[in-house]
């Protein structure tokens, strides 16, 4: 569905990209996670063809994405931060709008409205929407014309975790009904709950590529086992025989109030890879 | 076409919840129709006011109204989504362009059925408000395709109407001014308005409207070349 071979990008003499390559699958939801400056913006602007590149191949939907026509593109579904809404107009015009240039009936655009949980909200103008909703209908507007791909930069940045966790939602219910799904961001739990596959981004560079699952069992060096006792005592265990019958032991004097294993997150992966945490403000 | 007109209708509405942009298209005609019918002066020249505020509608209206529009479209991104839509440039452009021309055409409208011109008069004054607005709509997506938000563009384009629109009025008063006001399509429009006939039309105006349209034209173009709608 996306193939991203060897790409450069720079902006007059400071690289951006060194040599991406990535290859995303036909209804995968794919993570591309990295800090503030990492470069993911812009590997979303070239894979959508926002942006030339210097070096390399990108193959969207089997074709180069310089070949895409007019009809390739409304197969593509984009949300990005800066992208805008028209502040005056309601709900329902902003999508409305979307609908006539995509040819849509306009009973489509309440559907999407109600899926994002904006229906009652179709008459308001944008302007007066919270960060949420307005992100909420930015989703409205990618999903209405039910894209085959869709490219999400930080869709959740900034957001409640109520709100989050329904935009998750509407994310993993486009991935069932088939659609390839692209998202940035610097969120390791978000990443870790959604993807199928993440690629972690340092500085224009993908410095690990994997499931979360498979990423954080592969940095997993220390493989120990942490018990916390009621008497308030934490005790380190390795990964041996010998520690199970310790465990074992204590579990059986109800001494244990907590059991951790110690296998790393994508947060910790990536600051061991790169000396940087995802979020610059942690 | 499709796209074109999708535009066009979305900017209709858009300017009805947009007071700033209506005000520019409802002024100038309304200023007409309220002095053409309330002041009435010995040695006043016929149709004095609908004459003046034509010119300082064809010198502001369009110039303000487009260069805002893009700029605004651009500022907040929603130009990109349009485009990423798969709307071609030249369709938005279009799409814009029709939409403020045939606005200002109504708004000329009201000011020729205000001021009672006869029907050659009529079809006279709308041809020269026609392409007096042409030029300006050329103008005003210049400044709205060259500037990076609606601060900037508003910046660019007050010194230009100020020049298009009051250089001609003040030129009734001053021989120097005159002069000066006569290099402007807007000041040689003001002649034509004023004989008010295919005859009197004098082939330097034509040249001094045509060299006009071509700076504008090439202005248009540069800016075009070099940011797109980016």
């Amino acid at each position: 569905m996306i193939e991203v071979n060897n790409v450069h990008k720079k902006f007059n003499q400071k690289v951006v990209l060194k040599g991406i390559h990535l290859k995303i699958s036909k209804g995968e939801i794919f993570g591309l996670l990295g800090p503030s400056g990492a470069g993911k913006t812009t590997l979303i602007k070239i894979l959508t063809g926002q942006l030339e590149f210097e070096e390399g191949s990108v193959k969207i939907l089997n074709k180069s994405v310089k070949e895409l026509t007019g009809e390739d593109r409304k197969k593509l579904g984009i949300m990005m931060e800066q992208f805008g809404l028209y502040d005056r107009f309601s709900c329902m015009d902003n999508l409305k709008i979307f609908a006539e240039i995509y040819r849509i009936p306009y009973n489509k655009v309440k559907e999407s409205l109600s899926m994002v949980g904006l229906e009652a909200a179709a008459k308001i103008p944008a302007c007066k929407l919270s960060k949420g909703m307005r992100s909420r209908l930015q989703l409205a507007r990618v999903f209405m014309h039910t894209p085959q791909i869709i490219f999400l930069d930080e869709p959740t940045s900034g957001l409640d975790p109520a709100t989050s966790r329904a935009i998750h939602q509407m994310i993993i219910a486009k991935k069932e009904e088939g659609c390839t799904i692209f998202l940035t961001t610097h969120d390791m739990e978000e990443a870790t709950k959604l993807c199928d596959h993440v690629a972690l981004l340092n500085e224009g560079k993908i410095v690990e590529y994997g499931s979360p699952q498979e990423i954080c069992t592969k940095y997993n060096h220390q493989k120990r086992i942490r018990l916390r006792l009621y008497d308030g005592r934490n005790l380190d265990f390795t990964h041996a025989k010998d520690s199970a019958s310790e465990i074992y032991s204590l579990l059986l004097k109800e001494q244990v109030e907590t059991i951790h294993s110690s296998e790393p997150n994508l947060e910790t992966v990536f600051l061991e890879l790169t000396g940087r945490c995802l979020q610059d403000n942690e | 076409m499709r796209n074109i007109c999708i535009i066009f209708k979305k900017q209709l509405k858009d300017t009805l919840k947009n007071k700033t942009i209506l005000i520019q298209f409802i002024l100038f005609p309304l200023m007409t129709v309220v002095m053409e019918n309330s002041i009435q002066l010995e040695g006043m020249a016929e149709h004095f006011f609908a004459k003046l505020f034509s010119i300082m509608y064809i010198g502001m209206a369009p110039l303000a109204a487009v260069s805002s529009i893009i700029s605004e479209e651009k500022e907040k991104n929603t130009l990109r989504v349009l485009i990423m839509a798969n709307v071609k440039p030249w369709q938005y452009l279009m799409g814009i362009g029709l939409y403020v021309w045939s606005i200002c055409m109504l708004g000329a409208g009201v000011i020729g059925l205000a001021t009672a011109f006869n029907h050659e008069q009529f079809i006279f004054f709308m041809s020269v408000m026609g392409l007096g607005f042409m030029i300006s709509i050329l103008a005003g997506a210049a400044v709205g395709i060259l500037a990076h938000n609606q601060m900037m563009a508003t910046s660019v384009v007050m010194p230009m109407m100020m020049v298009l629109s009051f250089l001609p009025m003040i030129s009734m008063f001053n021989e120097k001014v005159e002069k000066v006001a006569k290099i402007t399509y807007t000041g040689q429009l003001r002649e034509i308005l004023y004989n008010m006939s295919w005859d009197l039309i004098l082939n330097n105006s034509i040249v001094v409207i045509g060299i006009n349209a071509i700076c504008f034209l090439a202005l248009f173009t540069i800016a075009y070349r070099k940011n797109g709608l980016e």
